[in-house]
């Protein structure tokens, strides 16, 4: 034991950080914030093939999936800014979309049943977003045929930012758009991960 | 001395206006300033009541959060919520009837977790010792880092007064504690 020439020198024993008690007061913490409907957001990461994803959800269901690209502290101080500052590191509420995601990425799901919150994604995006999730495993959408479905034929390139800006990667799925000559374009995960979801769905 | 007269109120307290940009997730918040708030329970209060104490602080700041005035010093905040956390703490204590030879403190079941010769035996047998005001004073000053114009505001009282019971208190320290851990 250092020789406690200060006052706090006095404390030395007492321990700086407990890992093992910090451990056990977070659980306690997340389970009582639930618990009192307090818990806003519940994130955890899930290893993936293609890096760790961030998986947040709400009261109401999936928020926010995440690429490591995207940089996830970013992405948690989004979330703060835009939904509620009330966010914990809390895996118990993504355990069924963590399962179905590793389901997913490793070829034995090929529909997501999961509550999902779509509230980061607002008006004509939004509507994108609700038709994308009737482009089945395998198939593929352009851009165009999406505006179509969407309503507004001529507004592609707001296709192109409602799929870039796609909250909900993998689950609702925006890598299922290509472009118009059938290459796979752009993706938030980056272009690789977009061919690479393209063939695992292509194999299955 | 009697906790009653500790007081609970204090100026740095939760403001309401709306959270704006800028506030991080709650979770990091945990991470930067729960080992510290875990300090000054334990200081405070010893095994077993401060890992209640420490829970119903957190569970507080959560709710209170999207409330807090931006700007506002977190750690700070933090601490005047674990004050008022740690008198309720000692209040249900003082209530509990006290079987004869135990301790109202649950020393005994939180010793049971604890690493033989650590802070819950020597160092929280000495603090137990002092008068709550003594430990509070000296875990807020001291591990907590609080100028003693804060302390006061937490435990009632001048600045001056403050100061003087943290120096009685540390004073103590150095003689029930030191001589036992450190004879040279």
């Amino acid at each position: 034991m250092t020789s406690p020439t200060t006052a706090a020198g006095l404390f030395t024993a007492l321990p700086d950080t407990d890992a093992d008690a910090q451990r056990r007061l977070h659980a306690r913490l997340t389970a009582a914030a639930a618990g009192a409907g307090i818990l806003d957001v519940a994130y955890r990461t899930l290893d993936s093939p293609y890096g760790p994803l961030l998986l947040a959800a709400t009261e109401q269901g999936l928020v926010r999936v995440a690429w490591a690209r995207e940089d996830h502290d970013r992405v948690l101080a989004q979330l703060a800014d835009r939904v509620s500052p009330r966010i914990l590191l809390a895996p118990a509420r993504l355990d069924r979309a963590a399962r179905e995601i590793e389901e997913y990425l490793d070829r034995r799901r090929t529909a997501f049943d999961l509550p999902l919150d779509l509230r980061l994604a607002g008006g004509f995006r939004r509507t994108v977003l609700a038709r994308l999730t009737e482009v089945g495993y395998g198939r593929t959408v352009s851009y165009g045929q999406l505006a179509a479905a969407a309503g507004s034929p001529r507004a592609v390139r707001a296709v192109g930012t409602a799929c870039a800006t796609n909250p909900l990667p993998l689950v609702v799925p925006c890598h299922r758009v290509v472009r118009g000559d059938g290459s796979p374009g752009r993706y938030n995960g980056g272009a690789a991960v977009k061919r690479a979801l393209l063939d695992l769905e292509a194999a299955a | 001395m009697s906790l009653d007269s500790i007081s609970a109120s204090a100026g740095t307290g939760i403001r309401t206006l709306p959270a704006g940009p800028g506030f991080e997730p709650f979770e990091a918040v945990v991470a930067r300033h729960g080992p510290l708030v875990l300090r000054v329970c334990r200081a405070v209060l010893g095994p077993g009541a401060a890992d209640d104490a420490w829970s119903e602080t957190f569970l507080a700041a959560l709710r209170a959060y999207p409330a807090l005035r931006p700007g506002s010093n977190v750690e700070a905040w933090l601490v005047t919520i674990a004050h008022r956390k740690a008198l309720d703490q000692l209040r249900a204590a003082a209530r509990r009837p006290v079987p004869a030879g135990d301790r109202p403190d649950r020393l005994d079941r939180a010793s049971r977790d604890g690493v033989p010769g650590g802070w819950e035996s020597d160092l929280w047998a000495a603090l137990r010792a002092l008068p709550p005001k003594q430990r509070m004073t000296v875990a807020y000053h001291h591990l907590a880092g609080l100028p003693y114009a804060e302390v006061a505001e937490l435990v009632g009282g001048t600045p001056a007064a403050a100061r003087r019971a943290a120096a009685d208190g540390i004073a103590a320290l150095r003689r029930h504690y030191l001589t036992e851990e450190d004879p040279s």
